[in-house]
């Protein structure tokens, strides 16, 4: 008897990612897509699209959607989910979208319990625009902004946006995974999956943020992208769940 | 329909309502906060959705996101504000979403002060956000032209799907007149914009609201449609007041408050003997381009009057187009001038 044990999500058109090599937002695409088709919602969602690397996302994903301008993403979500309460509507955001320009309408989105739900991306890099600092680049590294490696009375400190939104009380769902192992695949889906029921069950803004790698603007390899995150960004961006108002998952 | 006396930012409010939209995100800022104000006493009323946002960053991107839904929406505010939107605006023209945005102008630049201007006439008709794009732009001169381009810049802005603007003032904002509102406009009889807008891809390819494209010749074609959305758009919804134009002999140019109180400097003159008429346009783009032409053929002289350093001077010189003199006086900084101010100026142009 043929059982099929793997296939294309409903919610991914199939249309193959423009990633780099090593980039780990094709897992993530993957995992949102999974969550969405498991929870039965593709043809009630919308996809906000972010700017930088990932704003192709809305060519992934087969459901209705749009590119926010950059940062904004929360905001636009906002306008679609007050005028479609009835409709799901997720942004994915890169680390320069959510925790430089964008800010504002995070940390607001959050704290009035949006019923919405961002999937953020921090590789502790700009992408797209070719490698330079973002918020979140670590004390010491070098980008092509920071040659001389992140100085904390220059440039301030790494940004823990988990660490700033648990205290939001809007927040429904707040979780930090990463990726870089199929055990913690599998535990950044089981988060996603939360931070959507935060929606579907009407509870608040539910958020996860996946630690990922940038092998093209890190200057290593895939492989060694991995262990770089492991061995230097977990100890600096610590994992775990941080708000979970969801609880058990049915 | 019996008349009520109505503020000019409620007046705006109600009007927005009854032709249905159902759908507000604002920022306060004076000389429009009664406005926000207002829809938050009032769309609860009639189950539609108040929000007062972060910022007028975050306004013009929350109403990017309900557009695309395809809901009458609406956002109000005043210049600095309005700056703050450009962004937005700019992608939600190339994006093709309706929207009415109302910027009651008060002195600026910068923080300038709270007192009525016109000095958005440029922003407002030639861009101020980026890149290629129009917005169709209203400009009322009393309450109840405020109220009635209100419910027709929402229809406009659905036939054409396209941004638009009401350019108002702090003067109208902030006045009192007697107004007749429209019916309430069912909602089951508002445009049906299904075949683009997002609200879930059951049973069809996903709709995508962008106003990306990579390719540049995919980008060129999608400019190519707003050109001709602007066209069309040029074409058929041009709209102006002529006010004793007849036999005129010099005509004022002026738009909003300021062409109200010309239509008493008209009167004035005429009782003094001077053959004035007034051209006010409406619609500020599209500009009543061939119609003041058309006066320039017939007239001696233009005497355009303005609250700001010039700036729809530009537009009536492209009408005009060297065939008479055109005179031009101006206060700014929020000072309104009075009609015996505007009469004099006139009369020391013709005595020159």
């Amino acid at each position: 008897m043929k059982k099929v044990l793997y296939k294309m999500p409903e919610s991914l058109t199939g249309k193959e990612f423009t990633y780099c090599p090593g980039c780990y937002h094709g897992i993530i695409h993957r995992l949102v897509a999974e969550v969405i088709d498991e929870l039965g919602i593709r043809e009630k969602t919308l996809v906000v699209s972010p700017i930088g690397c990932s704003v192709f996302a809305y060519q992934f994903f087969n459901m209705d959607g749009t590119i926010a301008p950059h940062g904004r993403a929360p905001a636009v979500a906002t306008g679609m989910k007050r005028a479609r309460p009835d409709l799901y509507v997720f942004t994915y955001q890169g680390d320069g979208d959510l925790a430089a320009i964008g800010t504002a309408e995070i940390m607001h989105a959050a704290n009035r319990g949006e019923k919405i739900t961002t999937i953020f991306v921090n590789n502790a890099i700009y992408g797209m625009t070719g490698g330079q600092m973002a918020p979140t680049t670590l004390l010491g590294m070098k980008s092509t902004t920071t040659p001389y490696g992140r100085k904390a009375e220059n440039d301030g400190y790494p940004m823990h946006m988990c660490e700033f939104l648990k205290e939001a009380k809007g927040v429904a769902y707040l979780a930090r995974t990463k990726v870089n192992t199929p055990q913690d695949v599998e535990k950044t889906k089981k988060a996603i999956k939360k931070a959507f029921l935060a929606q579907v069950k009407g509870l608040g803004f539910g958020m996860v943020e996946v630690l990922s790698t940038c092998p093209t603007n890190w200057g290593i390899d895939p492989i060694s992208a991995g262990k770089w995150l492991e061995e230097n960004m977990v100890p600096e961006y610590p994992l775990g769940i941080f708000v979970d108002k969801v609880g058990d998952e049915e | 329909m019996e008349k009520v006396m109505v503020k000019g930012t409620e007046a705006i409010g109600e009007a927005a309502i009854r032709a249905g939209c159902r759908h507000f995100f604002g920022y306060p800022i004076t000389p429009q906060s009664e406005l926000p104000e207002y829809m938050a006493k009032r769309l609860p009323e009639v189950d539609g959705v108040f929000l007062q946002t972060e910022s007028e960053v975050a306004t013009v991107n929350m109403l990017y996101g309900a557009a695309c839904t395809g809901k009458r929406v609406m956002t109000s505010t005043s210049s600095p504000g309005f700056s703050l939107m450009m962004e937005g605006v700019s992608y939600m023209a190339c994006a093709k979403l309706p929207a009415v945005f109302v910027n009651v102008v008060r002195g600026g630049p910068g923080l300038g002060d709270i007192q009525p201007a016109q000095g958005d006439y440029w922003q407002a008709t030639k861009g101020g956000g980026h890149g290629d794009y129009r917005l169709i732009v209203l400009a009322p001169s009393t309450v109840q032209e405020a109220v009635d381009l209100t419910v027709l810049a929402f229809d406009l802005a659905d036939k054409y799907r396209t941004p638009a603007l009401i350019l108002a003032d702090g003067l109208l904002g902030q006045m009192m007149e007697p107004v007749e509102f429209p019916e309430f406009r069912d909602l089951s009889t508002l445009p049906d914009h299904s075949d683009w807008a997002l609200i879930g891809a059951k049973g069809r390819e996903p709709h995508i609201v962008t106003s990306f494209d990579i390719d540049p010749y995919k980008l060129e074609k999608m400019n190519l449609e707003l050109v001709e959305i602007y066209k069309k758009i040029e074409e058929n919804e041009v709209r102006w007041e002529e006010y004793k134009t007849e036999d005129a002999e010099i005509i004022i140019t002026a738009f909003g408050t300021i062409g109200r109180i010309a239509k008493s400097v008209v009167d004035m003159a005429r009782k003094d003997g001077i053959k004035v008429g007034l051209f006010r346009p409406i619609t500020v783009w599209p500009f009543p381009y061939k119609p003041l032409e058309e006066l320039a053929n017939k007239v001696d002289m233009f005497f355009d009057v303005e609250m700001n350093m010039g700036q729809m001077l530009e537009d009536v010189k492209l009408a005009v187009k060297d065939k008479r003199p055109i005179k031009f006086y101006s206060r700014m900084g929020g000072v309104v001038p009075t009609p015996t101010e505007i009469l004099n100026a006139l009369k020391e142009e013709i005595r020159r």
